[in-house]
């Protein structure tokens, strides 16, 4: 058994958020590096080459990469022979969100009742997923979620007799209809099977995933890379002004379902798809 | 070829009548932000015959909600946020004489008549671009609803603030143009 202080939650959310916001995750910027270069059009170049030194200004100055730093979404996976002590787990993720959000100079961009659009004190200030795993081992994931590809993302329950062609188009009219809301070049994170609350934490976690790996599995990496080539032909482009680079990467997570369904999730994550991960 | 657009603090028709959809345009001057809870705001105050806290006559907004400023910034990272939240609004800002808004994201539909209609055109400025485009804002003041925090509304002073016409007032829209030059067949 090991006995670990909540309080170590509260102080890594808060370094953790911070890092995330000023500092773009190093796969993503190698990926809009080269996209400078192999983009095709003019405009996509240029737009991409800004992208670019934005985020080496921002790390460098210490700055916010974008001015939205969205929902924090922390993934906390706990070993089930990990004794916490000290207080309540979510209140010291909460809190460390708040502590980060302050210190590290970010806009609080969650408002508390979303119908009434208030904040009361002590709401909520993010979105945590537990997951217990074997042995004592921690691990805190954090992503700062900003809603301009949320807002475009998408779930729906196919029929088993759709197939995999009308997934697929469905995935591809996604990332058409998202067009330049997403802050593309995008990164798509599909989550198929499961069920309806499952295929969306997959798409989550797929979206979540770095991006310079594929699947492991060969067909499902062959159909990323199919994925990937159709949503590069739509034409979007950088921030929708035109080109060949609309997406960086297609990550797609699978996960048994009921023999009557098929759900699919997409989960869109902007150029500024903000993601840390640290073991505890 | 960039096209050097003042506003200060007003823009001139002519010179937004000239502006074409890809237009690439670097605008210097004064900009008053809006968010969605400033929009609702405003429509509030006119609703019930209040003035408005600075007149939009001849104006460019900019759709933002700023991080907060570290001490001695002006204002934190400041990249546009999307327009089409702001389509209820639009017809408001325009019989105010809103003569253009910068945001970004996609447009299309309906909306595009009363840019005709107004003579108003439609800036996108690149979205993710903050820590950047906060460096173009020279002088940053709250001029309505502070309780708003980053909703509230600011008068922006900005120089040579990058932005691409994407809806000009000749019913153009360069999403669309771009997007049907650029799309392809899929090699499978
Ligand atoms: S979608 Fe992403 S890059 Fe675009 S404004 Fe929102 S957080 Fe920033």
């Amino acid at each position: 058994m090991r006995t670990l202080d909540v309080r170590v939650l509260c102080d890594t959310t808060a370094r953790l958020l911070v890092e995330a916001n000023y500092q773009i995750p190093p796969d993503i910027l190698e990926a809009l590096r080269a996209a400078a270069k192999s983009e095709q059009s003019e405009i996509g170049r240029q737009t991409l080459a800004h992208l670019v030194r934005n985020y080496e200004v921002a790390a460098a100055e210490r700055l916010p990469v974008c001015q939205d730093s969205g929902v924090t979404v922390v993934l906390l996976e706990t070993g089930q022979e990990v004794h916490w002590t000290g207080g309540s787990i979510e209140q010291a993720i909460f809190e460390g969100i708040r502590r980060g959000t302050s210190n590290g100079y970010l806009r609080v961009s969650v408002v508390g009742d979303p119908i009434a659009r208030r904040t009361a004190a002590g709401a909520p200030p993010g979105v945590i997923h537990y997951e217990i795993v074997e042995g004592d081992r921690v691990r805190l994931t954090l992503a700062s979620k900003g809603f301009g590809a949320e807002n475009m993302s998408a779930l729906r329950m196919f029929a088993p007799a759709d197939g995999p062609a009308a997934v697929k188009d469905f995935i591809v009219d996604v990332i058409e209809h998202a067009g330049a809301n997403a802050c593309p070049p995008v990164i798509v994170g599909v989550g198929i099977g499961g069920t309806f609350e499952k295929a969306a934490l997959l798409a989550k976690k797929a979206v979540l995933r770095p991006i310079d790996r594929r699947h492991q599995r060969p067909e499902t990496a062959a159909l990323e890379a199919e994925l990937l080539d159709r949503i590069n032909c739509l034409g979007i482009g950088p921030q929708g002004l035109g080109g060949v680079v609309t997406a960086l990467a297609v990550n797609v997570e699978l996960y048994p379902t009921h023999i009557a369904g098929l759900p699919v999730a997409v989960n869109i994550g902007c150029h500024s798809n903000r993601r840390v991960s640290t073991e505890l | 070829m960039v096209i050097g657009l003042e506003c200060r603090p007003t823009v001139d028709p002519a010179a937004i009548h000239a502006l074409k959809a890809g237009d690439a345009v670097s605008l210097s001057g004064e900009l008053i932000t809006i968010r969605d809870a400033t929009a609702k705001r405003l429509v509030e105050l006119a609703a019930t015959g209040q003035p408005l806290p600075v007149h939009l006559g001849g104006r460019l907004l900019y759709a933002v909600g700023p991080s907060p400023a570290r001490p001695g910034q002006v204002v934190g990272s400041a990249g546009p946020t999307t327009i089409e939240r702001f389509v209820a609004y639009l017809p408001f800002f325009f019989e105010q004489g809103v003569r253009g808004i910068i945001a970004k994201g996609e447009l299309h539909g309906p909306i595009m008549r009363e840019f005709e209609k107004a003579g108003a055109v439609y800036f996108a400025a690149i979205g993710g671009l903050g820590a950047l485009l906060g460096k173009q804002v020279q002088r940053a003041e709250v001029v309505a609803f502070p309780d708003l925090g980053p909703e509230a509304q600011f008068r922006f002073e900005v120089h040579d603030f990058p932005a691409v016409v994407i809806i000009d007032r000749h019913g153009g829209n360069y999403h669309e143009t771009a997007r049907a030059r650029w799309r392809r067949d899929p090699a499978r």
